[in-house]
């Protein structure tokens, strides 16, 4: 099954997204369309959501209230078209190509269809000599690449992003992000998250920025980078300790 | 100390003389106890890592009564068996009681509960790590388990083992239900307990050093296959 031409899935509308464990408000009443074709980065301190949105949208966690559409779904199954790359990549215990089969097999597509999609997805991430190499031998830095050829290869219409180089070393980072700026080129809506803010600016062309489960700016990357309305985003971009401003943030 | 020396070298010549009646009874050790491993694998492993997997009411409760019956007594296992295979009892028709088949189904019993609780500790570990990554990738729950089996392979050989490892070693619930027959179901154990009874201890040590060694070497083998394959496909 290669989604390809599919319609696409997108817009994707939050509507009063919150997320509750106990006591504890994770996410706070998060309303916002995502929409195709740019790429989507989230950014903002330590635990203020970042994570947890992403999983939100991706399914992985269903909001305690509100909803999260796939308008242009209609009727097939969302979660059939995304992919989601990890902060700590998970590895099969198995060979690299293997890890890229086992997905192509979970997404049903044809066995016959896969070799080709493997061998293009090895070649983007530059990992075709460790075809056959157990993939949990490989460096961080390559599972990285071999988590993001493995979403590759699904040809998502939507592709998740958590961190995905967090203490990943330059080089690495950069085969990540032009595998990833590729993807986009080829229609794939990207919806990442970072700290990296020189990442942010390298790859953005839409800005969430997040604190304490709350959106505070949602604009076009240019926009933000050279001015955010919201002061704590403004302190975030200067480098300040996002700590120091909780008490303003606390709701009346 | 005697005894020990005496037991040495009878183990010693019963094994280079490559005695019948031994060779007969070591076999047939090694027959029901891995045929036994065998059918409790294929019930325990899917068992165990279904436990880790899916989440249904009762899934404690059955937990705890997994992990119970790990610790379950032989003698009592062995006594069950025997009241279901004995003549009155529900499978009377099938005249098994006193076969081999008989002690390999009080095995399967003893072992299955102790390969299930040992796989299910493993593959929680494993979908620990693989879950999120699965469900991404839109796992059906089947797929899971098969992939979680499938990954965890190599450290579901311990738990495998130690299912041989109780299953060779174990006296109680084969002599109630095999009756220790000599050449029908007399097995290591049973001997060592029969030449033990009858004050033959040289002999009864002797054999109790080869059933130390033959365990030695199952081990061993599985911990080389192991090695072997966790250099060409896991790390």
């Amino acid at each position: 099954m290669i989604l390809a031409d599919a319609a696409s899935i997108l817009p994707l509308e939050l509507k009063n997204v919150s997320l509750h464990t106990g006591q504890k408000r994770l996410i706070k009443d998060i309303s916002c369309t995502l929409e195709a074709e740019d790429i989507t980065v989230i950014i903002g301190p330590n635990g203020a959501g970042k994570s947890l949105l992403l999983r939100l949208c991706h399914g992985l966690l269903t909001p305690t209230s509100g909803s999260i559409t796939w308008h242009g779904a209609a009727g097939r199954k969302p979660s059939l078209f995304q992919a989601m790359v990890f902060q700590r990549p998970v590895m099969l215990r198995r060979s690299v190509r293997a890890n890229i089969d086992f997905a192509l097999s979970l997404r049903k597509v044809p066995r016959h269809l896969r070799h080709d999609l493997i061998e293009e997805a090895l070649q983007r991430a530059g990992l075709n000599r460790f075809a056959k190499t157990p993939a949990l031998v490989l460096s961080f830095g390559e599972q990285q690449r071999l988590a993001l050829a493995r979403s590759w290869a699904l040809r998502p219409q939507v592709l998740f992003l958590d961190e995905p180089t967090a203490s990943i070393d330059p080089a690495a980072t950069h085969v990540i992000e032009e595998v990833i700026l590729a993807m986009q080129k080829e229609g794939t809506k990207i919806i990442m998250c970072t700290h990296d803010l020189g990442q942010a600016r390298r790859l953005a062309n839409e800005i969430m920025f997040i604190h304490r489960g709350r959106i505070l700016e949602k604009s076009n990357a240019g926009t933000f980078f050279d001015g955010p309305k919201n002061d704590l985003a403004e302190a975030f971009l200067r480098g300040e300790l996002l700590w120091w401003h909780r008490r303003e943030l606390t709701p009346p | 100390m005697t005894d020990f020396g005496a037991a040495i070298s009878t183990a010693f010549s019963l094994v280079v003389y490559l005695d019948r009646d031994l060779s007969e009874v070591v076999l047939l050790s090694l027959k029901v106890s891995i045929i036994a491993v065998i059918i409790a694998s294929i019930i325990g492993l899917p068992i165990g890592a279904a436990l880790a997997l899916y989440r249904f009411p009762g899934r404690t409760l059955f937990i705890v009564i997994v992990n119970a019956f790990m610790g379950l007594p032989p003698v009592v296992i062995g006594l069950v068996v025997y009241l279901l295979l004995s003549r009155a009892g529900p499978f009377g028709v099938f005249g098994l009681l006193f076969t081999p088949t008989a002690m390999i189904i009080a095995q399967v019993l003893l072992i299955t509960p102790l390969i299930a609780a040992l796989a299910r500790q493993v593959m929680e570990t494993l979908w620990l790590e693989y879950e999120e990554q699965l469900r991404s990738l839109g796992t059906t729950p089947l797929r899971a388990l098969g992939a979680l089996l499938w990954d965890g392979r190599y450290s579901l050989m311990t738990a495998v083992l130690a299912g041989f490892g109780r299953a060779i070693a174990e006296v109680g619930a084969v002599m109630i239900v095999g009756g220790n027959i000599d050449h029908v179901t007399r097995v290591m154990t049973t001997s060592i307990a029969l030449e033990i009874s009858k004050g033959n201890l040289a002999l009864a040590l002797g054999l109790g050093i080869i059933l130390v060694v033959l365990s030695v070497l199952v081990n061993g083998l599985v911990f080389f296959l192991r090695g072997n394959n966790r250099q060409s496909v896991a790390p």
